[in-house]
């Protein structure tokens, strides 16, 4: 679906259906240089099942136009406008790596307007490798290659996606390499590497929260993503055996399977 | 700082494949079935409803079928493909999901004969139309384009020829276009060339050649390079806008770098039907374990066999990418570095009945109409698939009278040798040779 957030043309998959106001929202945020298209094995689940569905492209990213923002503050703050421009009052928001830290910045910023928070593959901070930084911001394709290979645990290496004849080192890396690398992926990992909010935004969060951790994640490695979330409330922990960072596709079905529990047990359809 | 990432070899031999997954089999099991339990009914309606990945119907997808599907995917660098019951139903499957009737391609004209009777005869029938241009004829291809052209398709080295088709500056052309550029790698295999890594968007292959080697399974496959934007113009519709089959899914929108597998599956196989069975999936994996060391060979003999018929007082002429003088050598050391592959036409001096000779005396070299098996295969176009045709038709189709066909093999090069001597002696005496 096109929508305007502050005039500029936005992309959101609703997860093959009509998008409808009425219904309990879920907002997915992509992480670093990606689009809305990591979480098809998610959204088409929710959306078919009573909740609309609105899988983010932000600005600059997969379908969306304009430049990409370079804060995860900024993110965050945007996050909480295009609910609104949607028309929606609450959402449940779930995030992906960086997306983990735009979640909580946008929980921090618009507090009424969330309803639970999801984070997988999250860390309170997600400090860049130099190296990997200045390769992405050089537009250097070996940014992309590097990024994959931290992305997939060892498992997900040798392939096996959920979906027959998908092969998803090179689904994640084209989806990066479709656009300017240092316009996408450049920009965010350097807001990434700025952001300090984490920890303090996370020990004051007060909301159901849920963290979906692989236990082979070498972006955001398991122990940092337990401090994020024993730094959280009460917030639910599943570590996922076997999977790297990209659990969404690593382990589609185990992730769905995680989410929909929470989910529907804290932002039930009335 | 590398990525390590798995490269070409171990790909070959592990991609698409987690044994922890398969009661720890290090082999991949065949999954001799039709159908798959669903857990309960809303599993079953996610699974019809693209909502998550599995299986449903071996016509549709199969746990066997899809290592071999990652594999070769893997191993062109691709994002996503779909194996099919023959390399044929890869390049029908690839043009029905591709075209509308009422469309148009632009295809090269030099292409194994089954490739242009389906674009010359069949798929006419279903409206789509052909503007055939000579493989070098760079300029051709765009000149060739109409507004309703949806592709351009070729073979990169086309057969029986050897003429090199431009991909690089053909690519160029397509995306100007804002068309896709389609490659039949058969010939080639991922180890000689990666057409993704020139420009190309899609890539189909008879499995049944080089990728398996053996000679025992038919298969097929297309496989999706993610590189091209069906939204950037009006011209795929079927790929852009809501489709009715799955409640009003745009493919482009929601699957992006895999949209055009993804709609091959959903509409192509599912309504022709074309699948691969299990067994030959299994069979064609085996070969693509060893393919570099296969093609290594094959190219190796390949270039003896080329200067052992150069320089043959029996030998006319000589055909091979490779060979001396051909006009497209250096396009070739480009894109093909590691080898020009190992399909030569000669002609034999004595024209046809020398040929024939040729054929009914040579004992190690089989003589059928196959090619890429891992022994040496030759074929007398003229007296055998081309019997019918008359001077002027076999010179449209590249052929003539003292044309031999030879696919090589990964025999000891001194055998073929020696039985190609006995297929010359023959040839030198054709009448005294009695058919066997
Ligand atoms: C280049 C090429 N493409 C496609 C095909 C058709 O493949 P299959 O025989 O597997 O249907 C062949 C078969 O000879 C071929 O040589």
């Amino acid at each position: 679906m096109k929508f305007k957030v502050r005039g500029i043309d936005t992309f959101a998959s609703t997860g093959g259906r009509p998008f409808d106001k009425n219904k309990p929202l879920i907002v997915f945020v992509h992480g670093s240089g990606l689009s809305h298209m990591v979480w098809v094995l998610q959204t088409r689940y929710f959306a078919f099942r009573g909740y609309s569905v609105l899988a983010v492209d932000l600005p600059g990213h997969g379908l969306s136009s304009g430049e990409s923002l370079k804060t995860i503050e900024e993110m965050g703050n945007w996050v909480g406008d295009a609910i609104e421009a949607v028309g929606c009052k609450q959402a449940s928001l779930v995030g992906h790596s960086q997306g983990c830290l735009v979640t909580m910045e946008c929980v921090a910023q618009h507090s009424k307007k969330i309803k639970t928070l999801t984070l997988m593959g999250g860390a309170s901070a997600i400090p860049m490798n130099p190296e990997l930084l200045s390769l992405a911001e050089e537009s250097n394709p070996k940014a992309v290659d590097l990024m994959m290979d931290f992305a997939h645990g060892p498992a997900g290496h040798f392939g096996g996606h959920p979906v027959p004849g998908l092969y998803h080192l090179n689904v994640g890396s084209m989806i990066v390499q479709n656009k300017e690398i240092k316009d996408t992926l450049g920009v965010d990992f350097r807001a990434c590497d700025n952001y300090k909010n984490g920890p303090e935004i996370a020990k004051n969060l007060n909301l159901p929260t849920l963290s979906i951790l692989g236990a082979q994640d070498r972006m955001c490695r398991l122990k940092d993503g337990k401090i994020l979330a024993d730094y959280i409330k009460g917030s639910e922990v599943h570590v996922i055996e076997n999977c790297g960072h990209m659990m969404l596709l690593e382990e589609a079905d185990q992730t769905l399977e995680i989410l929909k529990k929470f989910i529907l047990k804290n932002d039930p359809i009335k | 700082m590398d990525p390590k990432t798995y490269k070409f070899d171990t790909l070959s031999l592990h991609a698409g494949y987690q044994p922890s997954k398969n009661a720890g089999s290090r082999q991949i099991p065949i999954y001799q079935t039709t159908s798959y339990m669903f857990d309960d009914v809303d599993h079953a309606a996610a699974l019809f409803n693209l909502e998550r990945g599995g299986h449903i119907y071996s016509r549709m997808s199969n746990p066997t079928v899809q290592v071999l599907e990652e594999r070769v995917c893997a191993l062109e660098g691709g994002t996503a493909a779909l194996a099919t019951a023959s390399g044929m139903s890869a390049i029908f499957l690839t043009i029905m999901t591709l075209c509308n009737a009422g469309d148009h391609m632009v295809v090269s004209s030099q292409l194994y004969g089954g490739t242009v009777n389906l674009f010359r005869l069949t798929l006419p029938k279903f409206g789509i139309k052909t503007t055939f241009v000579k493989p070098r004829d760079t300029e051709g291809f765009k000149k060739a384009i109409q507004p309703n052209t949806k592709g351009i398709f070729g073979e990169l080295v086309g057969n029986p020829g050897n003429e090199l088709m431009n991909m690089p500056e053909v690519s160029k052309i397509a995306k100007e276009a804002g068309i896709p550029l389609i490659i039949d790698s058969t010939y080639q295999t991922p180890y000689l060339c990666r057409p993704f890594e020139h420009g190309a968007d899609l890539v189909v292959h008879s499995l049944t050649k080089w990728m398996s080697g053996n000679g025992s399974s038919m298969a097929g496959i297309l496989v999706e390079g993610g590189t091209f934007d069906w939204m950037q113009n009006d011209k795929f519709p079927s790929m852009t806008e809501p489709y009715e089959g799955y409640h009003g899914l745009s493919f482009a929108e929601e699957f992006g770098p895999t949209a055009f597998t993804m709609m091959a599956r959903a509409e192509g196989m599912r309504d022709m039907g074309p699948c691969l069975a299990p067994q030959n999936a299994w069979n064609i994996l085996h070969g693509i374990e060893t393919l570099s060391l296969r093609m290594e060979k094959h190219c190796s003999n390949a270039l003896k066999m080329v200067d052992y018929l150069s320089n043959h007082e029996s030998v006319a002429w000589v055909s091979h990418a490779s060979a001396p003088g051909h006009p497209d050598k250096e396009l070739a050391e480009k894109i093909l570095p590691k080898g020009t592959g190992s399909m030569i036409a000669f002609g034999i001096k004595g024209g046809k009945e020398a040929g024939a000779a040729f054929i009914n005396n040579v004992k190690l070299a089989s003589h059928l109409a196959n090619v890429g098996d891992a022994r040496t295969l030759v074929i007398h176009p003229a007296s055998a698939t081309h019997s019918q045709m008359d001077e002027a038709t076999l010179k449209f189709a590249g052929l003539s009278h003292d044309m031999i066909r030879l696919s090589v093999g990964l025999e000891d090069f001194e055998d073929i040798v020696n039985d190609f001597e006995d297929g010359f002696r023959a040839a030198k005496k054709p009448r005294l040779v009695a058919n066997k």
